[in-house]
């Protein structure tokens, strides 16, 4: 930075002359930092990504109900994300997003103890959604699911409730 | 303790105190000539700092690359200003450095002890010439796609090389989405990182060397006498400072008012649009190729017209070298006639190109 004020007067120039320095100083510094910002402002709006024009979605289909056995789950796409419709040892479908509440991984779904699981941090979730064990804040999202159409054909209609 | 003070006790800025306390520049009539170098530094800093920005978005892929500039410049907030900064500034860039170019060739400022400063310089230029032909094709648009296509056939025409440089170029037989991602290397590694390097060389010259006084100026001083000196800091740099205030006011006029077009997306099966032209910097060499006839002396007449901007870079480059009279501190008019001859050439040769059918 320019520290022209901070001289001290030359001989035989007056206090008027400092006092001009200042202003000067002053109003260079007053350019720089509009002209600063005058740039920040755009760069920093244009560093925030826009929002994705995907609407949120609401409904999808997660497949057929033929092709899922009991104690048994499937991963589907639900919008952007991911989720998983499960269908347990009694048979009945129930279905979640498959993101996991600590940091975003994927659950996937054990048959052996008939609990959703994280494999990134050993988080657990039972066929609810809510946390059994492991590190995860709060339980899975939980979708509502409905069946659309008859027997092994029907779709499965996952929706958010 | 101030800052300074605490780095000084550790780095020892005495070397870097007693530079800036002495570093003068020269003072005479044509000291004006001296800002355009800086100008030109101050554009490339913008290209660096909106090339950086720009890349959070761009997607080099000849099924993207379209859409992902479409995206920059409609849906990002303050999208179209980097994008039409980037694409003006490149232009204003060339346009300071061929300023620079001439004034320093007119001057003479090459002569001993600076050929060295000179040659840095030339490849600077050749190198920004590069940026201007890879980033012109990186919207894959079908303007920059055609013109493609005939530079990078220009490239075929060298002797011997031809093919090979073509291939070398494009990534196979044509221009495609291949073709594509090696400009995009070069446009955003290779060249930034050759010119990044040897801007710090030309600098480090000019520094080192101090700036270059006219040979009629040299002249005219008395044995013994020195020019006027005015200290770089902080009277010179507020000077260039406000040389690069006009830079950014000029170039965000140009952003804000004349938004760069992006056309309509790339077709390799299209029929080639009339009125396909090189970038501005491009069209004298692209006319005078065109003026050349298809055969002379039974040389094709493109392969005569490249080995010709071939030997005429060269001698561009070893100008200093071969500048007896300047080296030695005298008027050298001959080479003032060339420099004034090659200015014409490029401005009637731009202009005619600009508008022949």
């Amino acid at each position: 930075m320019i520290t022209i004020g901070d001289l001290p007067p030359r001989d035989g120039v007056g206090r008027s002359e400092f006092d001009r320095r200042h202003f000067l100083d002053a109003l260079l510094i007053v350019g720089f930092t509009s002209t600063a910002a005058a740039i920040a402002y755009p760069v920093g709006r244009y560093l925030v990504p826009p929002e994705s024009g995907e609407p949120a979605t609401a409904s999808v289909v997660a497949g057929r109900a033929g092709a899922l056995r009991a104690n048994s789950a499937a991963i589907f796409k639900f919008g952007s994300k991911p989720g998983i419709v499960v269908r347990t040892a009694e048979g009945e479908l129930r279905a979640f997003s498959a993101v996991c509440s600590h940091l975003d991984c994927t659950v996937q779904f054990k048959s052996d103890t008939s609990q959703l699981w994280c494999a990134c941090h050993n988080g657990t979730y039972d066929l609810a959604g809510n946390v059994v064990s492991g590190p995860p804040p709060r339980g899975l999202e939980t979708f509502r699911v409905n069946l659309r159409g008859e027997g092994d054909d029907a779709e499965i209609v996952v929706s958010r409730t | 303790m101030s800052v300074i003070d605490w780095v000084d006790e550790r780095l020892d800025l005495t070397e870097v105190r007693q530079f800036v306390a002495e570093k003068g520049v020269p003072v005479h009539a044509q000291k004006i000539w001296y800002y355009l170098g800086g100008m030109t530094l101050f554009l490339f800093s913008v290209q660096l700092f909106t090339g950086i920005l720009l890349l959070l978005y761009y997607r080099p892929s000849a099924a993207e690359a379209y859409e992902s500039v479409q995206f920059v410049v409609t849906q990002v907030k303050f999208g179209w200003l980097i994008r039409n900064v980037h694409s003006w500034s490149a232009n204003l860039l060339i346009a300071l450095a061929f300023a620079h170019f001439f004034s320093v060739f007119f001057l003479k400022s090459y002569r001993k002890p600076r050929e060295l400063t000179w040659v840095s310089g030339m490849l600077l230029l050749f190198l920004m010439l590069g940026f201007g032909f890879s980033g012109y094709l990186l919207p894959w648009n079908e303007l920059s796609f055609f013109a493609t296509k005939v530079g990078t056939g220009i490239a075929g025409a060298v002797p011997v090389i031809g093919r090979f440089s073509l291939r070398l170029l494009r990534g196979g037989d044509d221009v495609t989405g291949a073709t594509l991602s090696r400009f995009y290397g070069l446009h955003v590694a290779v060249l930034p990182a050759l010119a990044t390097a040897l801007v710090g060389v030309h600098l480090l010259l000019v520094q080192r060397q101090g700036m270059s006084v006219p040979i009629d100026v040299e002249k005219k001083l008395k044995p013994g006498e020195r020019l006027r000196q005015m200290p770089f800091f902080p009277n010179y740099i507020l000077r260039d400072v406000l040389a690069w205030y006009l830079v950014i006011a000029v170039l965000a006029a140009l952003a804000a008012f004349y938004p760069w077009e992006l056309g309509t997306k790339a077709d390799p099966f299209a029929v080639v649009p009339p009125g396909i032209r090189p970038e501005w910097y491009f069209l004298a060499m692209f006319h005078t190729l065109k003026l050349v006839p298809s055969h002379v002396l039974g040389i094709e007449g493109e392969r005569l017209g490249v080995i010709a901007f071939g030997i005429a870079a060269l001698f561009l480059v070893l100008v200093p070298f071969l500048d007896r009279r300047a080296s030695r501190g005298e008027r050298s008019p001959l080479f003032t006639v060339l420099a004034a001859l090659g200015l014409v050439y490029l401005i009637s040769f731009t202009i005619i190109g600009r508008y022949a059918k």
